[in-house]
């Protein structure tokens, strides 16, 4: 039941999304200007860690990616419970993890595949990078999306007022984009910050996809980062799961 | 054995300003195979009511039983039963009419092919086949109303809840939308509960109403035995002795029909 409603509202939504180019070619956009514009002016620099500086901003991208697109996911909810969709659905007996899970996987596989663009245009750029290290790095690209798409159509859903959707995700991503690493590696920063940025959990996600791009895959780093991803996405699904199943406690 | 039964159903919403209370206590029998009326003005509680009773909201107080299954206990038992068409409906403009229809009976449990047959079915029965391919913005308000009420019917439901279906339609649209309801009891004998603030719709289609105001059932009776009770020639005078007011705005009221 819950595998056949989740394929179902997979099916639905992602062929929503293919019916809208621009909304799978958008989100590509920010880390490809990076990557192009500010990628070159790192080449040659120290960056404190091992690897080349295409193997540390990439997988850097790859997260930002996710972590901006996904984030902003809970706005389709907000769209679909103004057309009555959303309640319209929740009459059905259709399974209410399923109502997270179609979309989140919809959401997942778009990231994944905005990913393997962004990738595919570093390469020219100059990365070279093991393919299981790449492999590993879409992984982490898909559960990542998977865990913060979730936590946003949660957010969405808890909020009275569609308007102050975008002001508290951006208000909560840029910190976590700065503060984990993403665009330069937290090795260089002072302690206090390095510190800081330890609390934040993407910071061992990106940590462990970089530790791939070098081929890395047995270490300390590796683990932390598995463990984090592995244990965001299932914490995230929870509290998500927990608010389809309540949506219209307090909101109308 | 009534189909719908509820005692004590009451909801109260956190509101910014302190708690709303919007319905205060309900308790409401209804038949299999009736059409019932639920009357009152604007914020009475209807919708908070029938949110309720879809399983759509969950009750702050009271119990209730539809269809067999406790609403609160089992309301996964309830929705299989149950029909529901929201005040606006829910239509996504990004789909078009076949895939709403088909992905609604797939949304009941149907498998591909009997979902795509129920669609041509009920886009015949409610004269929908010309627009099956047609997006859903493209829709006129009647021809939406009747897809609204398609999706509801999709499982063929025993308890179907309308709520101001005919809100917005024009005098010709709303009886073909009464005569649709009245062949849905008729011929399935299908339970319908809706929701208006029209007085000649439960006139003209209620087996007996209740009026709501402010959370509470103020009267219910059938509407001649309404009249009768207050020794009003209409509705309408009957509904201002119980309320004090008139069910709604008049420049609401469509013109007689
Ligand atoms: N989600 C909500 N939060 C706070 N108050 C609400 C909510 N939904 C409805 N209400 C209030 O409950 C009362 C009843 O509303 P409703 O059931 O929509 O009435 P009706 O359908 O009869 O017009 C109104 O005062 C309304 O403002
Ligand atoms: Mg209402």
């Amino acid at each position: 039941m819950l595998l056949r409603d989740t394929a179902l509202l997979f099916g639905r939504y992602a062929r929503q999304t293919l019916r809208s180019p621009f909304q799978i070619f958008f989100g590509v956009l920010m880390p490809l200007l990076y990557l192009l514009f500010f990628g070159p002016l790192l080449t040659g620099l120290p960056l404190g860690r091992e690897g080349d500086s295409w193997q540390i901003l990439v997988p850097g991208l790859l997260l930002q990616l996710g972590l901006f697109g996904a984030s902003f996911a809970g706005f389709s909810i907000i769209m679909e419970k103004g057309w009555g969709v959303f309640d319209r659905m929740r009459v059905t007996p259709v399974s209410r993890l399923a109502l997270l899970l179609g979309r989140v996987l919809r959401d997942a596989a778009l990231f994944v595949f905005q990913a393997v663009l962004l990738v595919l245009a570093a390469i020219p750029m100059g990365l070279r990078a093991p393919v299981v290290g790449i492999l590993v790095g879409f992984g982490f690209v898909a559960l990542l999306s998977a865990a913060l798409a979730s936590l946003s159509y949660a957010l969405a859903l808890k909020l009275r007022t569609p308007q102050e959707f975008g002001p508290a995700i951006n208000t909560l991503a840029m910190p976590a984009m700065l503060l984990s690493g993403l665009m330069l590696p937290m090795a260089l920063a002072p302690g206090w910050l390095d510190v800081v940025s330890h609390l934040m959990p993407f910071r061992y996600l990106v940590d462990a996809v970089r530790e791939a791009y070098i081929g890395h895959y047995t270490t300390p780093t590796m683990l932390y980062g598995v463990l984090v991803a592995l244990g965001l996405t299932a914490l995230a699904v929870t509290v998500g799961t927990r608010t389809f199943r309540s949506a219209g406690a307090s909101l109308g | 054995m009534p189909i719908i039964s509820t005692a004590g159903l009451a909801r109260t919403f956190t509101g910014r300003n302190g708690p709303v209370e919007a319905v205060r206590g309900i308790d409401l029998t209804v038949r299999p195979g009736e059409i019932l009326g639920l009357l009152g003005p604007n914020g009475a509680g209807k919708t908070t009511t029938l949110r309720m009773l879809t399983t759509l909201l969950p009750p702050t107080g009271g119990t209730a039983t539809v269809a067999g299954h406790d609403l609160v206990e089992n309301p996964a038992a309830v929705r299989r039963h149950i029909g529901y068409v929201a005040q606006s409906g829910g239509l996504d403009p990004q789909e078009t009419v076949r895939s709403e229809l088909v992905t609604q009976a797939r949304l009941y449990g149907q498998d591909r092919a009997g979902a795509a047959a129920r669609a041509e079915e009920l886009a015949a029965d409610l004269g929908l086949t010309e627009l099956l391919d047609r997006r859903t913005p493209a829709l006129s308000g009647g021809q939406r109303r009747r897809l609204d009420l398609a999706m509801g019917l999709t499982h063929r439901p025993e308890v179907l809840f309308l709520d101001e279906p005919t809100t917005g339609l024009d005098p010709g649209s709303r009886t073909d939308l009464w005569a649709l309801v009245r062949r849905l009891r008729d011929e399935h004998g299908t339970t319908v509960v809706l929701t208006t603030h029209y007085l000649d719709e439960v006139d003209a289609l209620a087996d007996r109403l209740v009026i709501v105001d402010k959370g509470t059932v103020v009267a219910e009776d059938s509407p001649a035995g309404l009249k009768a009770a207050h020794g009003a020639t209409t509705l309408q005078e009957a509904f201002l002795a119980v309320t004090g007011r008139g069910p709604a705005p008049a420049d609401t009221t469509p013109v007689a029909v």
